[in-house]
């Protein structure tokens, strides 16, 4: 075996003082393998090494929360007795390298973190972001993503209920590929990955483990042995078909009492799985390595531990209860081998061919882990743009919202979301394309909302605002469809930490983030941190993503943003000040980066949401839509366009000219639709809640008139929206 | 009336066709690939989904499965098969139905609602049903029918051409025609009628607060036209 030096020690990723720091706590030098699982467990993915200070700041307590961040995923309580698992997670490094798998693996993971947890997953949603659409790799990696993402959802049989695209020049080098999953478990049937009892069964399920997305793989083969061509490439392969057979058998044995504890293998595979079971149960553990079932011949202790296979779990098991999981796996056609067993040694031990190979104490692993409080910068607000007004009056509203409906990231996203199996599972009451995508819970009168967001825009120009925004964002979607927001899983992507502005950006999004959840009772209940989204040097604009949940308790009340009758009225909720700067107006009309993010009041946000909450309880709200980017006339489109009705409508006067008034990104606004004869009752609870409200027209048929000057009609609305895409992918 | 769903390995839809057959009075049973008897039957669904991770041909390895001789046999004694999308690639792959499946036109899945047309009600699929029209939803990446001229010709003859997709007025054309399928054919029936394949799924349109409710239809007219 190869003699370990520091040399070694940094083609592995690690630091010079992390290296001494590992000869230190073992009190020796480390041998191979034992160097690779400190690489493995100690790098950024797995540590949290740069962002652990700072998300213990998060929001991550409240009534409703019954596991936090620390899990496989977070769990919130549902009521009667049914709880919701989910979480989302990046693969963004790889869906670049190899978008189809990357994307693939990707989608596969999160799932596997939530029927971990014993919960069946129904409903996926993901969050993904590519460069300039100019750029010549944007159309191949949007194809291949969404392949990816359909291909491994569809087959799995979950619905991909909704999602978020954008496209923006600082992902040219580093798409970003974030992927959700819900799950539904009884509040009595979770399980945890923590391990307890002594010389219980550690059992290997799922695919066999090759040596694909072995870590390091990039350096090791020149090192480690002279075969090259061995050595498979480091993106890992998805099969859906396997963990849709793993997710079975799961299931089926977790409906007896003979599991302990249970973890997926996921990012340093064998490695972390075992480590953290340990780690949770204050135990040691004993693998002999010779019993994992291996798709290829001598694979070493090395590339075993470090193997990031798909489609792999790793269990304690009671004791005697062997061979009954062994015949549901076995029913299930998948691997199963019993491993090793939990000891009191409280170290990580492992044998292969009758010697040990490592011996690690679990602690000098996990609690020892470097953490580290790097240098950040503070960013200042922006100032305010002097927007000259004589430009706004140069602009004709039907133009402008021509190109804002039909610009990438506004327009339908129909092209994407039609390659998602949508309605599997028979519960999906709202398909993509809504504020919130909405799944029943089965056989119940429940259903559950669920949302992904991000502003990198905003984090970009202002991150402590931005990090608010996205929340509240997040917050408005649900509320948009009558549901009540329980709790947020979110993914935060940065570039290095190790740049004094990224860490700043990072540091700032997640202390904007933390007050809106905390403000608006919306706890974060799990998530992830990729750093290092960055290419030569460049790196991509802030992108937390937020993905919020909530709760309708009687499904037949969910509210839809297409307009469903002529003669009704709409009303903005929420004021409208004119905020251009940093909105779509600004940037694609204007050419205009400059200036701050529109300001986030939480009080007003948490106000306008409840109330809107109490006028759907009361039935008065027969459409909602929040108003996000472009503006109340880009949201106005978009009801008329889902509803095929027209809308007259007639500018509240005001001191802000109509191109600010249409087109304004100011936060904390929803349209909403109701009867004429309702209209006394609305204002008066509007008004006892002091929310700020104009009424702005009354729905037509298929045409959309301004103050009796500009006219459009539904079908050229339609064809604005629709069409950009599809003829941009042919 | 009893049915039975038969569940092969990535099978996804089979609890959703179970949900539906219950829903309208089937007393439903589950059967698992690897058994070799079918229950007492009078309807048996293979469900959709990716069996066998539809690694090799769709439904090529569901269609050698234990189950599958006695599916055959059942069929070939005059009982109801019902094959929904990978269900109908079982039916093709085993033989029950002419034509093959190939994958969808534009090379992309895709999951939307969709007409179609009901051409053909001699047989206990779709007698008796009042509209000429339904809206079911489909979602699949290989549906796109196809079949030698010889065989299109026998089919057509033989009337067994059970729905094609059409607009919602029942014309059928190629721009309505969404996998590229030939004829626009959705669903196709053995010589003798008590086979059917078909690329939509009537069980996810069984509610309103679904994507439609035009699947209702279809399970309560099948369940009268059985008893």
């Amino acid at each position: 075996m190869m003699e370990v030096n520091e040399k070694i020690a940094i083609e592995h990723g690690l630091k010079s003082n992390e290296y001494k720091k590992i000869c230190k706590l073992l009190k020796r030098t480390p041998n191979i393998t034992e160097l690779g699982i400190f690489s493995a467990m100690w790098n950024e993915h797995c540590s949290y090494k740069s962002s652990r200070i700072h998300l213990k700041k998060l929001h991550t307590k409240g009534k409703k929360v019954i596991q936090g961040p620390g899990e496989n995923a977070g769990v919130i309580d549902i009521e009667d007795g049914d709880a919701i698992v989910f979480k989302i997670e990046s693969h963004n490094h790889p869906s670049f390298i190899e978008p189809y798998q990357g994307a693939a693996t990707g989608v596969g993971g999160i799932m596997r973190d939530v029927f971990t947890m014993g919960a069946r997953p129904i409903a996926n949603l993901n969050s993904i972001h590519f460069g300039s659409t100019q750029n010549k790799n944007t159309k191949n990696l949007l194809r291949g993503v969404v392949h990816g993402i359909g291909g491994y959802g569809n087959c799995m049989g979950i619905p991909t209920i909704a999602g978020q695209t954008s496209f923006d020049r600082s992902y040219n080098g580093n798409i970003l590929v974030n992927a959700m999953t819900l799950g539904l478990v009884k509040k009595d049937k979770i399980f945890y990955s923590k391990a307890a009892g002594l010389n219980k069964p550690v059992i290997y399920v799922g695919s066999k483990t090759g040596r694909d997305g072995i870590h390091g793989a990039s350096m090791a083969s020149a090192s480690f042995d002279e075969k090259i061509e061995e050595k498979k490439p480091t993106v890992q392969v998805g099969d859906p078909f396997t963990e849709k057979l793993l997710l079975e058998a799961c299931l089926e044995l977790m409906s007896g009492d003979s599991i302990i504890a249970i973890q997926d293998m996921g990012a340093a595979g064998l490695t972390s799985s075992s480590i953290e079971m340990a780690s949770k149960g204050n135990l040691g553990i004993e693998i002999n390595l010779n019993k994992v079932p291996c798709r290829e011949t001598k694979m070493t202790p090395y590339e075993i531990m470090l193997s990031e296979s798909q489609e792999r779990m790793l269990i304690v098991l009671e004791s005697g209860k062997e061979e009954i999981a062994k015949k549901i796996f076995d029913k299930w056609n998948l691997d199963f081998a019993v491993i090793g067993k939990t000891t009191n040694t409280k170290n990580i031990e492992l044998f292969f061919d009758n010697k040990q190979v490592a011996n690690i104490p679990v602690n000098t692993l996990v609690e020892n882990s470097p953490m580290y409080d790097r240098k950040w910068k503070k960013s200042k607000l922006p100032k305010k743009n002097k927007i000259n007004k004589t430009i706004f009056k140069s602009l004709k509203i039907k133009d402008t919202l021509k190109k804002i409906l039909s610009s990438p990231n506004v327009c339908s996203k129909e092209w994407i979301w039609q390659q998602y199996d949508h309605t599997v599972m028979g519960d999906t009451i709202q398909k993509p394309g809504g504020d919130s995508g909405v799944v029943r819970v089965h056989k119940t009168d429940k259903a559950i909302a669920a949302t992904v967001d991000s502003s990198a825009t905003y984090c970009w120009a202002h991150p402590l605002t931005g990090g608010k925004q996205v929340v509240c964002e997040t917050w408005r979607n649900l509320i948009s469809v009558g549901a009540k927001p329980i709790a947020v899983t979110n993914c935060l992507n940065f570039g290095s930490p190790e740049k004094e502005e990224n860490m700043g950006e990072f540091v700032e999004c997640v202390q904007g983030i933390s007050e809106a959840c905390k403000y608006l009772d919306y706890p974060v209940v799990s998530g992830n941190v990729s750093f290092y989204n960055e290419t030569k040097d460049i790196g991509i604009k802030p992108t937390p993503t937020i993905g919020g949940v909530g709760l309708i308790k009687d499904y037949k009340k969910m509210i839809t943003m297409d307009f469903k009758e002529i003669d009704n009225i709409i009303l903005v909720i929420g004021k409208t000040e004119g905020h251009i700067d940093q909105s779509l107006l600004s940037r694609i009309i204007l050419n205009e980066n400059n200036g701050p993010p529109p300001e986030v009041n939480l009080f007003n946000e948490k106000n306008n949401g409840l109330t809107l909450l109490n006028l759907i309880e009361k039935n008065f709200i027969k459409s909602a839509h929040d108003v996000s980017l472009g503006g109340i006339i880009t949201a106005i489109s978009k009801m008329c366009i889902k509803g095929d009705k027209g809308i007259q409508i007639k500018k509240p006067k005001f001191l802000i000219n109509e191109i600010e008034y249409f087109f304004a990104e100011d936060q904390g606004r929803y349209l909403i639709e109701i009867n004429p004869k309702d209209l006394k009752e609305v204002s008066k609870i509007l008004d006892k809640n002091s929310v700020h409200y104009d009424e702005i027209g009354k729905i037509i048929d298929k045409e959309m008139i301004i103050d009796q000057k500009t006219k459009l009609t539904i079908d050229e609305l339609k064809s604005y929206n629709t069409n950009w895409l599809k003829s941009y992918m042919v | 009336m009893k049915s039975s769903v038969i569940t092969f390995p990535g099978s996804n839809c089979d609890r959703d066709m179970d949900v539906a057959l219950t829903k309208f009075g089937f007393k439903n049973k589950m059967v698992w690939h690897n058994d070799q008897e079918l229950p007492k039957s009078d309807l048996i669904v293979l469900p959709g989904g990716f069996s066998y991770g539809d690694y090799l041909r769709c439904g090529s390895m569901a269609s050698k499965s234990k189950i599958m001789n006695s599916v055959i046999n059942f069929a070939k004694s005059g009982g109801l098969v019902m094959g929904i999308c990978n269900g109908f690639q079982i039916l093709v792959e085993a033989g029950l139905v002419p034509g093959v499946l190939l994958r969808n036109k534009y090379l992309q899945f895709i999951c939307k609602n969709v007409h179609v047309k009901i051409d053909n009600k001699e047989n206990t699929f779709f007698k008796n049903l009042d509209k000429k029209v339904l809206e079911f939803h489909i979602a699949h990446n290989e549906g796109n029918y196809f079949c030698t001229n010889d065989q299109l010709k026998e089919i057509e003859d033989n009337n067994q051409i059970a729905i094609y997709y059409c607009d919602q007025n029942g014309n059928t054309n190629d721009q309505i025609n969404p996998n590229g399928s030939i004829k626009n054919i959705a669903g196709i029936l053995n010589k003798e009628k008590n086979v059917l394949g078909m690329m939509p799924h009537p069980e996810r349109m069984i509610d309103e607060s679904l994507s439609g409710e035009d699947g209702s239809i279809f399970f309560k007219n099948l369940l009268n036209n059985i008893k």
